[in-house]
């Protein structure tokens, strides 16, 4: 079972000092904890996307490729990746260079995106964000299967003899996971193409998040890839630790009270109640999260959000060592020992997909043939 | 005999409160009217005070925590609706549009619903059919004619009114609802999960 970290890169003034970091500082800070995460032993950091203030990842592939180069073995991901309103062309290229220059060691995570304005100003229409979402990705499958793509649709202007570039790393292309709170229509799009499904419930009960798992896990074998507890489920979550619960609180508390999104609405012990927030000792968020399987059934990978709500980076840092080694080794063993040997202990990594694309025979070794390069500028076919 | 849940919304703040007095009539008037057409009114009551908070922490967070999520889950599989609100600053309280704010925009589609209000004098009286009434016509409710407002003086004898005091509205009110609630089949709960498109027609509709 993997276990990671992912941010939205939210900045966010600190309540305790009223201080602010700019962007850069922002931006900085995130590059520093996906690398102490590595450091540490996690399996994964994610970046999220956004495109408005106050959060600074718009562009994620820029960050992950420079993570690529500067971290030795965390996967690197995305939380998410907006499938709606980035053009599914530039994703191709953009997460296939990725997957190249990680040698694999990536996935990604579809999503898409929860401000409205977005869509306007990248020129959608928020009413079509599932018809997007679903065609947008069955073009970007399409680019990275094969070679040379003829397609129209709705959304984007047609392609005539495209190939997106570079090919993936060894004829295979990356592992996808979608996205969704609430929406079955993605789980029922995760399922078809036997990709991961990820409900990242931090703001929601369990509850709700494994009826979303359960159909997705239905869907999944009703469509041949498996059994339905073969399914790769992810969930997200969200802890806060010290080694004495009551310090874990009192510390985290201002935090909680003034963060976006729930700040100065239900209590601190409301929302831990309801939600899989977690504030106190490693050994609480152990027994907490040991149990989620019992739900949503055995899962290949637990997401935390550890570096929102103005939390310091001294204090991120030390939550990575508490998690890295004082709760995910335990909750990895229990895991392990409760998963039966036909359910798959992680996510499929790039190695285990090029093992059973080649089994399945359906590898090009080359994927383009030669090179085409002939000294022509595009203008020129204009004129032939 | 068949059967058919009326489930009631009362705004008032105060306990007791005279919009939970109006509200308990309207339902009672509704069961009689149903009984009268051999059917059972399983009547439920929702006092808003007892959510208000999580009514709030929804409008926050997006999720109904605690009993809020039952609240929602009766009131959107109801056959028939019963509001109340008192009116405050010439419309329906705060807490009462908070709460027709965190149910889904799809959830009253064609749903009976009758709507009542209470307030000082008569002279708010209108605030039904120019606040309460265009909101569930939003929400594309079928609302009953008859709408019922409670003045303090209409919980006398006749209110001051001879002619269609509180009593004879309240009884003209649940008959209308309880017809429009005994002409349509029970509702069916309706899932998450029921009607989500297979992935062709999803591919297909793109």
């Amino acid at each position: 079972m993997q276990f990671g970290i992912f941010t939205v890169g939210d900045v966010t003034t600190d309540p305790t000092t009223g201080r602010t970091p700019d962007d850069t500082e922002r931006v900085r800070n995130m590059l520093t904890i996906a690398q102490h995460a590595d450091a540490a032993g996690l399996d994964v950091f994610a970046t999220g996307e956004h495109h408005n203030p106050p959060f600074v990842p718009s562009s994620p592939t820029t960050m992950l490729g420079y993570l690529a180069g500067t971290t030795k073995n965390i996967i690197l991901s995305t939380a998410t990746t907006l499938i709606t309103t980035n053009d599914p062309v530039r994703l191709a290229e953009e997460y296939a260079m990725l997957q190249v220059i990680s040698d694999g060691r990536m996935d990604l995570m579809m999503g898409r995106g929860n401000t409205g304005p977005v869509y306007p100003w990248f020129g959608q229409d928020i009413r079509q964000g599932i018809p997007l979402a679903i065609e947008h990705y069955a073009l970007l499958r399409r680019l990275w299967e094969e070679d040379v793509v003829d397609w129209s649709g709705k959304f984007r202007g047609p392609l005539q003899g495209f190939t997106s570039t570079p090919r993936p790393l060894d004829g295979v292309p990356p592992f996808v996971w979608h996205g969704s709170i609430r929406s079955p229509e993605i789980a029922e799009q995760a399922a078809f193409y036997g990709d991961g499904f990820l409900h990242n419930a931090i703001f929601w009960p369990l509850s709700h998040a494994a009826q979303m798992v359960g159909f997705y896990r239905q869907r999944f074998e009703h469509y041949g890839h498996g059994q339905a507890d073969q399914a790769i489920v992810g969930l997200g979550g969200q802890v806060f630790m010290r080694a004495r619960s009551q310090d874990a609180v009192r510390e985290f508390r201002p935090y909680f009270d003034n963060a976006p999104v729930y700040g100065h609405g239900p209590t601190l012990e409301d929302f831990t109640r309801d939600t899989p927030l977690t504030v106190g000792s490693p050994q609480e968020v152990i027994d907490r999260y040991g149990t989620f399987r019992d739900q949503v059934g055995h899962y290949q990978r637990q997401m935390f959000l550890m570096d929102h709500a103005g939390l310091p980076l001294k204090t991120v840092l030390e939550q990575i060592d508490i998690l890295a080694t004082e709760v995910v080794p335990v909750l990895r063993a229990e895991a392990e020992s409760a998963r039966p040997a036909h359910v798959p202990a992680n996510p499929p990594s790039h190695a285990d997909r090029v093992a059973a694309a080649r089994a399945a025979g359906s590898v090009h070794e080359q994927a383009v043939a030669e090179d085409t390069f002939t000294g022509l500028r595009a203008e020129d076919s204009l004129q032939s | 005999m068949s059967d058919r849940s009326i489930v009631v919304i009362s705004a008032g703040l105060s306990q007791p409160s005279s919009s939970r007095l109006l509200a308990d009539r309207l339902a009672d008037a509704t069961a009689s009217e149903l009984a009268a057409r051999g059917i059972t009114a399983h009547v439920e009551t929702v006092e808003l005070r007892d959510v208000a908070h999580e009514v709030v922490n929804m409008t926050l967070t997006g999720f109904a925590s605690g009993t809020l999520a039952s609240v929602i889950e009766k009131v959107t599989a109801a056959d028939g609706v019963i509001a109340v609100t008192p009116i405050f600053s010439a419309s329906y309280s705060g807490l009462f549009k908070s709460f027709v704010d965190i149910l889904d925009k799809d959830a009253l589609v064609g749903r009976p619903v009758l709507v009542g209000a209470t307030g000082g004098t008569g002279r708010h009286s209108l605030a039904l059919e120019y606040a309460l009434r265009p909101l569930f016509a939003y929400l594309r409710a079928d609302v009953a004619g008859t709408a019922v407002f409670a003045a303090t003086d209409d919980w006398a004898d006749s209110g001051g009114d001879d002619v269609n005091p509180l009593p004879a509205r309240i009884r003209r009110a649940g008959r209308e609802l309880a017809e429009m609630v005994a002409d349509r089949e029970p509702s069916a709960p309706v899932g998450l999960y029921d009607a989500v498109p297979s992935f062709d027609q999803l591919l297909g509709g793109a």
